[in-house]
């Protein structure tokens, strides 16, 4: 992309007019908010505000997108806004990337420092004398009081990197490429190979998202492996659902171009909703690689 | 230069025709109305913000117990933090942003002003949410703006509502730097190349980068507080292999950026007036850009000197340290060019300059006493006392807001259309600026001391320079209503200010727009030389 060119090439100015969508998405994000806090702290009514919520977080969503790409149909936006719309996803993926990050480091600074600190090793050799002196540490891990859902002393099993989390890997890695066929293929002016690879990409996006419900089933029921179960659990749960959260919007936001291509949108010259879904996508997939090696295989 | 005329669609009208009523502001696509809206909020938060900072005043006017319990005065430490960061600064600098970005780069609006208008529109909710939180049975936040576990994850109430108000801040932030990123990088006028930006404008580019970079990392944090609370994780639990120290390193990776984020835009807005007031370029300009740079990388590899205490392995206290007082290269670097700026210029000192000169010997001390904290062994003794208090206010206060004061200064003239008060503004620095020396300067020797921070009594000793402190804290504190009454002055009316305002030759395309500037900045690029 060229981020460092002056505007040299636009033609136009384009001023959107006003809209009601900002202010209402404030409305929205307030409303779930309190409706998170009513339903954490005391239950009751709260989870009915959550749901309001988002249900107007849809509404937010269909309607200024709808509004959107309306205006985009009729053409008026200019090469310029494409621009700013572009470089706007490219840093909204960027800020994506360094929240993933801050869930890396918990790992890492788990792992690396704070379970050999606990099993007696360097600076804080005091906190193992004192409290836990026979805790062997190692990974996995879930503590000292070994935390798990049957309170402490619970042991659990973790779900090894060569069964479904392998498949899941390959399921990924192949929608990487079916969507870069898609993307070839709408540059190329093949709709119909654009419509299937498009359909195949989310397709399987909604069978990873299958398949990892049913590996947290298991974990669940017959690992002993939750939430609770300490570290582990803990940076296990976050982290793969938080990026089971992300390919669950990005298989959603393909599906919503997909249903875009077979209403003939998007031109082989200017299609941004569609490279901004498949970079998503691409970055989607890029942190799943992480987590193949760092959570499941490491 | 090519003549360009203006996309209008339906309502949009690139005259004066400002949309009316109350929709103008609730739907507002226009800069100039959303960085109004950014600068009112933050003024109404700076006083709220205040007024929590003079009844921590009136508390330590006397040791022993006064008018609260600790409790009370523990959630006014914390939300005068929260406030004032997140409230008052923050949204200062994006209403900055918003009405000079564009103005100075010649764009006739930020690139994406819908979402503009959510980032601004976000943040009256999200401090609904967190002021709300003092009137639950619990009572407010208590356990620091910092949100150590496992202090905060005691809190009552009002737990969730601070989370949640971060994740709100946070969401608006990350869409505020975006809006700036890409508007100062697809939307400059045709010629004006990175290295012809104003530096105002580098500034904020660097600062929205650190902002995306570091942001989330704070949602990350605060959504592990979170889990830690209700849900059974572990993170911050070494019952469960997890450790609360993890903490203050995920949040610091946040923390420390967060300090350039306030005070980046703070130089920004100083390297545009001193040059304006000694009648001379910038000395350096160059040399400006890769300093802030190199801050901004240095910010990203220095966090744990917050936590020097908390138990670190040698190395670990080393490397932090030295990284540290690398920071004052770049720094140093920014002041002589300040001070090199003026050298042998015309100066004048109009009230914008007064706030820029009184910004650079203030915030340079809060600079020094900075450096004093990064070595390791001195910090032993200087945490958690009220050098650090000393030390981050110096830089907050006469540092960043001080900045803030005179970009409204300097910029106001072309926003109403009319000069301000002159007199009147001048008393509000001279008053401003002995009271907030009087109202700081003792908490160096509180400190050093040995009086600790966030407690509402203390040891008889520390009586003589707490009531000075207090009563320098009341001057400035009330002192503030003067810069409120001459902007409400100057939005009423006033002499007629020129295009140009001062009496300068000043390079930037702000200047060369009709004050009050129109409502839609420049409808055609226009030539930059
Ligand atoms: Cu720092």
């Amino acid at each position: 992309m060229d981020h460092a060119q002056p505007a040299v090439a636009h033609d136009k100015y384009y001023v959107p007019h006003g809209s009601p969508w900002p202010f209402f998405g404030s409305v929205t994000l307030f409303i779930l908010m309190v409706g998170a806090v009513m339903t954490l702290e005391s239950g009751g009514i709260g989870q009915y505000v959550l749901g309001l919520g988002f249900l107007l977080l849809f509404g937010l969503f269909f309607g200024w997108f709808g509004t959107v790409i309306k205006e985009n149909q009729a053409g008026i936006f200019n090469m310029q806004v494409d621009r700013s719309f572009r470089m706007g996803m490219s840093w909204f993926i960027f800020s994506e990337v360094m929240f993933f990050a801050a869930f890396f480091g918990a790992l890492f600074y788990a792992r690396q420092l704070a379970l050999p600190w606990l099993s007696g090793e360097g600076a804080k050799h005091l906190t193992s004398v004192i409290l836990w002196h026979d805790f062997e540490g190692g990974w996995p891990s879930n503590g000292p009081a070994h935390l798990g859902p049957s309170g402490s002393g619970s042991t659990f099993e973790t779900i090894p990197a060569l069964g479904v989390p392998l498949i899941n890997t390959a399921l990924l890695l192949t929608s990487g490429v079916t969507l870069t066929v898609a993307h070839h293929a709408l540059r190329a002016g093949h709709r119909s190979v654009l419509k299937v690879f498009l359909a195949l990409t989310f397709l399987l996006g909604f069978l990873f998202v299958f398949l990892q419900a049913r590996e947290y089933h298991e974990a669940y029921t017959e690992l002993g492996l939750t939430l609770s179960t300490g570290i582990y659990g803990s940076t296990f749960f976050m982290l793969t659902g938080f990026h089971g959260f992300h390919v669950t919007i990005g298989a959603l936001m393909l599906l919503i171009i997909w249903l875009r291509t077979m209403n003939g949108h998007f031109t082989p010259q200017r299609h941004f909703a569609f490279e901004g879904v498949a970079w998503y996508w691409h970055f989607v997939d890029v942190v799943w690689l992480g987590l193949y090696i760092f959570v499941y295989w490491l | 230069m090519k003549t360009v005329s203006t996309n209008n669609v339906s309502a949009d009208r690139h005259d004066d025709h400002k949309p009316s009523g109350i929709g103008r502001w609730l739907f507002a696509t226009n800069h100039k109305d959303i960085g109004t809206m950014y600068l009112v909020f933050s003024c109404i938060m700076f006083f709220i913000g205040g007024a929590m900072a003079l009844a921590i005043r009136a508390e330590l006017f006397r040791p022993g117990m006064q008018f609260f319990d600790p409790g009370f005065y523990n959630q006014m430490v914390t939300n005068h933090a929260l406030v004032m960061i997140f409230g008052a600064v923050m949204p200062a600098f994006v209403g900055l942003a918003n009405w000079m970005i564009p103005l100075q780069i010649g764009a006739p609006d930020m690139a994406l002003p819908r979402m503009n208008n959510y980032s601004f529109w976000i943040l009256p909710f999200a401090f609904t949410l967190l002021l709300g939180s003092l009137f639950t049975p619990s009572g407010g936040p208590a356990g620091g703006w910092t949100m150590y576990p496992p202090l905060s994850l005691q809190s009552g109430n009002s737990f969730p509502m601070m989370i949640f108000a971060v994740h709100l801040m946070g969401a608006s932030s990350i869409m505020g730097a975006i809006n700036v990123i890409v508007t100062i990088l697809n939307m400059r006028a045709p010629g004006m190349s990175l290295l012809k930006l104003p530096l105002f404008c580098w500034t904020w580019l660097i600062t929205a980068y650190l902002l995306i970079a570091v942001m989330p990392v704070l949602a990350g944090a605060v959504t592990m507080l979170l889990t830690d609370h209700y849900f059974g994780t572990s993170f911050f639990n070494p019952a469960g292999g997890g450790d609360p120290v993890m903490f203050q390193h995920i949040f610091w990776f946040f923390g420390h950026p967060e300090v350039y984020i306030l005070i980046l835009p703070a130089f920004g807005i100083v390297s545009e007036i001193i040059p304006t007031f000694s009648r001379k370029p910038m000395f350096g300009y160059d040399a400006m850009v890769y300093a802030t740079a190199s801050i901004a990388f240095l910010s990203f590899i220095v966090w744990a000197h917050h936590m020097f205490t908390v138990g670190m392995p040698l190395a670990g206290q080393m490397f932090f340290m030295m990284s540290t007082m690398l920071i004052a290269v770049p720094t140093g670097v920014k002041v002589f060019n300040w001070t090199t700026t003026m050298w042998k210029g015309s100066l004048s000192f109009e009230p914008p300059m007064l706030f820029a000169l009184a910004f650079l010997f203030l915030f340079t001390i809060g600079g020094f006493s900075g450096l004093m904290l990064a070595i390791v062994p001195a910090d032993y003794q200087y945490q958690d006392t009220y050098f650090v208090v000393a030390h981050f206010h110096y830089v907050l206060v006469p540092g960043a807001i001080f900045a803030i004061m005179a970009a409204v200064y300097y910029w106001l003239p072309k926003w109403t259309g009319t000069m301000y008060d002159m007199t009147l503004a001048k008393w509000h620095f001279w008053v401003s600026t002995v009271s907030v020396n009087v109202l700081f300067f003792p908490q160096h020797f509180l400190g050093l001391a040995g009086m600790p921070r966030r407690i509402p009594d203390y040891n008889v000793q520390f009586t003589d320079w707490n009531m000075v402190s207090s009563v320098g804290g009341f001057v400035f504190g009330f002192s503030q209503l003067v810069f409120v009454w001459v902007i409400i002055k100057a939005v009423r009316g006033g002499p007629p200010a020129s295009a140009k305002v001062w009496d300068a030759d000043m390079p930037g395309l702000e200047w060369s727009v009709p004050s009050p500037a129109p409502y839609h900045s420049f409808d055609t690029p226009p030539d930059v030389h």
